[in-house]
């Protein structure tokens, strides 16, 4: 038993939230964050008599994504009702759409980690509404109810069960994030809640055909959460299946304090949501022109974007994914790229020194403090050989913590410019290797190491500043005479 | 005053004959005086009428206004009111005041017309005798011991007692039609999307329709000129112009071609109503219409189908009603479940159960595909029954119910009973068809309503049918003994 090999096989459920100004079936604001229940009106409320209207809007994003995977868009999609009592849930029932789906089988690509890629379907992706929000503090044996985030307008987007590793659930997941961000119909914010899932994991004995016994886990909201709660639902049913039991079909919950999944319900309590068409809203009809209408508001996707990187900036595959999953990094890149004049050192800056300082710091790039101009001039400086890579940094800092500016005045006020001029360079040489006559006997003797002791010196004398380039020529040569 | 139908009244306050004030007092006085026998009122607005009534007045003497200005209505309970109780006849929103308006409401509002009170009903709409009110049973003007039909009962009830000149309904299965016939009344259910649902409780979503009670046909067009139009606010309110119904009124009847259903005709019908229907239809021979015996071969099927799609639409529509937002919420609730259990334990009556538990049923896992599935086919079917028919015929005429009115109480432990005094009507609800009942004569004093059904959104035709019919006889105008 414990040779046999385990294969794992995901499917996601992503829910997008739509950035629409007001919601799926009513003109309330969607903005977060108001105080509770100030963003509901009659319709949100599930009044008695009150009648929903659909956003077109919603529709548009919809079929945008559809067309950004290049699905089939459903030409006649229905709403349903998915009957349930919470207290969350006004009306008893949410509208969702089940039989006939706005968008249906589509694919994406995603990058292996062996620079291979894989294809992944997406079976469709549905509209639907949010629900409200239970608010079990600050009531003491009281529940409040906050309607503000009823009716905003989602999409569910539904995988294949196509996944095989928890990685690759996390790189499917960042190209979906990847998309609806490029197309503008999700702002992509997971603290808000903006862009979750819920994963599907089950486990067969390798080179099985047949699926095993899945569960649902739900509610994950970060991509590093996805991975670990998949990883950790795989040694449960693994442990499982090899001391003889049976996966159990449930619903389960990730804890990411205590990194474990436990059963939320199980199949035999499995609600029967007495799906029907909702009566109050009449089918969607969309037209081949309405659709073409919309596939040319597309900008230019992920995918296409990372190949013209590759061959615009001479970017490797590698740099040219990391530097296309946002929108917002890719134009940095692009501004950055543009403006300094080196892609290469873009590439690298971006995604080394600037994307490292924003993970540090918990910031997007959105909210970077150093604009992409500002940056490209911090990199230009390096390029023409005024400062080093090293001091680079410290400019950097600088920048950062003055929420910007300019790079060549702080070079300028804090005096560090690189020493390049060749005649006081020489002076510094003459005079380290002078103070020194044992290290360059030991040198001139084949310890060659001590090439890093006489560039210290220098350094420490210029505070950094020496261009090393033209220094370790210029020690070569000394050492050599 | 109060035996003027709408036209004359308009004609009467446009003359300053009398005041919007008087009127409305006058009937605000008899509702005070009849409507503690007959209970056809849920809430009398007296206070708000005279203001309204001021309003009105004001408007008149400016010249400003339309025919409905200054007119006294009464509205069903099942329409949302800003301010005003709204029942829906349930024990469930007995403490709701909505915050909004309905559509309809806010249509007779903009007209300048006066709400006198909201009229008793069946509990959301569901029953054909306003006897699953939580306010009581409402008592057939013509006799006491009987009922006025339902679900619209309080409607009819307070029209045929001319305690308001005219008041408004709606129709889910024949909730119009069927108290109008059991209470000597000018009944008008428009096409499915005529009428704005905006704000009216719903029974049945794709089934309701508002609709009015009037003396005449005449005062039912100028009702429903100010009622239909596209409301932006209703995904299912159709973008059809609206033509001025009472233009058309007095088109001849010579040539039209008017389509008996052999169905409509055979068991279980009343021979003494089909008496009278054929007297009816010989008033329209006199006027140069001919008619054929035409077939509506699905006929058996609308009661068993309308069972289905009805309570299923009811089942989920009726969800919001949880205690936890509005309406009735149970004592000290333990738990959630407690509070949804008892919350809609108590605040629902006997009814409104059944049909919740027929609906959730027919609605669950496993069944879907052989009830609501099966039913949404057979209602497919009738629509297309209708849709040949009026390939032949530019009308079609039957009873509107089987029988005169039964007494109250005697339907009670028989819901199947109760359920198949609505089959001439129910056909029309579920294919989305206009359909009127207008008065046709009495069966020991009691009321014999005939149907008319036109094609979709042809209510211009129906009103001129109907209305050619009261220039030639006079049953419409006939009223109870002790209202005159």
């Amino acid at each position: 038993m414990n040779s046999m090999q385990w294969e794992v096989v995901i499917g996601l459920e992503i829910h997008a939230q739509l950035a629409t100004k007001s919601k799926i079936f009513s003109g309330s604001s969607t903005a977060f964050g108001a105080e509770p229940n100030t963003q509901a009106n009659e319709v949100d409320l599930g009044l008695p008599g009150v009648l929903p209207v659909m956003n077109k809007e919603a529709l548009n994003m919809a079929i945008k994504f559809g067309t950004a995977i290049d699905a089939e868009i459903g030409k006649r999609s229905v709403f349903d009702r998915k009957n349930y009592f919470y207290p969350d849930l006004p009306k008893g029932y949410q509208t969702t759409q089940l039989e006939l789906p706005i968008v249906g089988f589509g694919e994406v690509e995603i990058e292996l980690e062996n620079g291979t890629t894989k294809t992944i379907g997406v079976t469709r992706a549905h509209l639907e509404e949010d629900a409200g929000k239970s608010l079990h503090e600050d009531f003491s044996g009281e529940t409040g109810i906050d309607l503000n985030r009823a009716g905003t307008p989602l999409i569910e987007i539904v995988s294949e069960p196509d996944m095989r590793s928890p990685e690759e659930a996390v790189a499917y997941m960042r190209k979906i994030h990847s998309i609806v961000t490029y197309i503008g119909i999700c702002d992509g914010n997971m603290q808000e809640g903006s862009f979750r899932c819920d994963a599907n994991v089950s486990m067969r004995p390798k080179g099985q055909e047949e699926f095993g016994t899945r569960a649902e886990l739900k509610n994950i909201n970060s991509f590093r959460f996805v991975e670990r709660a998949i990883n950790v639902e795989i040694e449960r049913q693994i442990d499982i299946l090899e001391s003889g039991g049976k996966v159990v079909q449930e619903t389960r919950l990730y804890d990411s304090n205590k990194n474990e999944t436990r059963s939320m319900r199980s199949k035999e309590d499995a609600m029967d949501y007495r799906y029907f068409p909702d009566p109050d809203l009449l089918p969607i009809v969309v037209t081949d022109e309405e659709i073409e209408a919309i596939r040319k508001t597309l900008p230019e996707l992920p995918d296409a974007k990372k190949s013209r990187f590759m061959e615009d900036y001479n970017l490797n595959a590698e740099d040219a994914g990391i530097l296309t999953t946002s929108l917002e990094l890719a134009d940095f890149f692009e501004t950055v790229a543009k403006e300094s004049g080196d892609s290469k050192l873009a590439s690298n800056w971006v995604s080394g020194e600037l994307t490292g300082r924003l993970n540090k710091e918990g910031l997007s790039i959105k909210s970077s403090p150093v604009t992409a101009k500002q940056y490209a001039g911090l990199l230009a400086r390096i390029k023409d050989n005024t400062i080093s890579g090293k001091i680079a940094k410290e400019v950097f800092d600088a920048m950062w913590s003055e929420g910007g500016g300019d790079a060549d005045s702080i070079i300028e006020s804090k005096g560090l410019k690189q020493i390049s001029d060749t005649g006081a360079l020489e002076a510094m040489v003459d005079k380290v290797l002078a103070d020194n006559p044992n290290q360059v006997e030991q040198f001139k003797a084949g310890k060659e190491k001590l090439m890093g002791f006489f560039v210290g010196q220098i350094m420490k004398e210029t505070q950094g500043k020496a261009n090393p380039g033209q220094l370790s020529q210029l020690l070569k040569k000394k050492l050599s005479e | 005053m109060h035996t003027k139908t709408i036209a004359q009244l308009a004609a009467g306050l446009k003359a300053a004959e009398f005041s919007s004030v008087e009127l409305t007092e006058h009937y605000i006085n008899r509702i005070e005086k009849f409507d503690s026998s007959l209970n056809s009122f849920v809430t009398v607005t007296a206070d708000e009428a005279l203001v309204q009534a001021k309003k009105a007045d004001q408007l008149i003497a400016k010249g400003e206004g339309n025919v409905l200005t200054g007119i006294p209505f009464a509205q069903k309970d099942i329409f949302c009111t800003d301010g005003v109780k709204t029942t829906c006849g349930s024990k469930m929103l007995d403490n709701f005041i909505a915050p909004y308006n309905a559509t309809v409401i806010e249509s007779f509002n903009n007209a300048g017309s006066v709400m006198l009170g909201k009229t008793n009903m069946d509990e959301f709409a569901m029953g054909s005798s306003n006897e699953t009110s939580f306010y009581g049973a409402v008592s057939n003007p013509w006799d006491h011991d009987y009922v006025p039909g339902g679900s619209s009962g309080g409607s009819a009830a307070s029209v045929a007692a001319r305690l308001a000149p005219a008041s408004t309904g709606t129709d889910t299965g024949g909730s119009i039609r069927q108290p109008a016939a059991l209470c000597n009344l000018t009944g008008l259910k428009p096409s499915y999307g005529r009428v704005s649902r905006y704000g009216m409780i719903a029974f049945a979503s794709s089934l309701d329709q508002a609709g009015t009670f009037t003396q005449t046909a005449e005062d039912a067009a100028l009702m429903l000129g100010v009622m239909a139009g596209l409301d932006t606010k209703d995904s299912t309110s159709i973008d059809e112009p609206v033509p001025d119904y009472a233009a058309s009124l007095n088109a001849d009847m010579k040539g039209l071609k008017v389509g008996l259903p052999k169905e409509y005709f055979a068991d279980g019908l009343d021979a003494d109503v089909a008496k009278r229907i054929d007297d009816a239809i010989n008033e329209y021979k006199k006027l140069g219409a001919e008619f054929v015996e035409i077939s509506l071969p699905n006929t058996h099927l609308s009661v068993p189908a309308y069972y289905i799609v009805a309570p299923a639409e009811c089942s989920s529509n009726l969800s919001r009603f949880d205690g936890v937002r509005f309406g009735h919420r149970c004592e000290d609730p333990k738990d959630l479940e407690d509070l949804y259990k008892r919350s809609r334990g108590e605040g629902f009556g006997d009814e409104v159960k059944r049909r919740i538990l027929v609906g959730a049923y027919a609605l669950s896992s496993g069944y879907y595909d052989a009830y609501y599935l099966k039913a949404q086919k057979i209602r497919r079917l009738i629509a297309n029954d209708f849709t040949e028919a009026f390939k032949k015929v530019d009308v079609i005429m039957s009873p509107t119910t089987p029988t005169p009115a039964f007494k109250i109480g005697e339907k009670n432990d028989d819901p199947i009973s109760m359920y198949y005094s609505d089959i001439y009507t129910i056909a029309v609800n579920l294919a989305g068809l206009p359909g009127m009942s207008v008065p046709c004569g009495f069966i020991n004093n009691l009321p014999v309503g005939l149907q008319i059904i036109a094609p979709y959104f042809a209510e211009a035709k129906l009103l001129n049918v109907a209305h050619q019919y009261q220039q030639v006889t006079g049953w419409h105008l006939e009223i109870p003994e002790q209202y005159k």
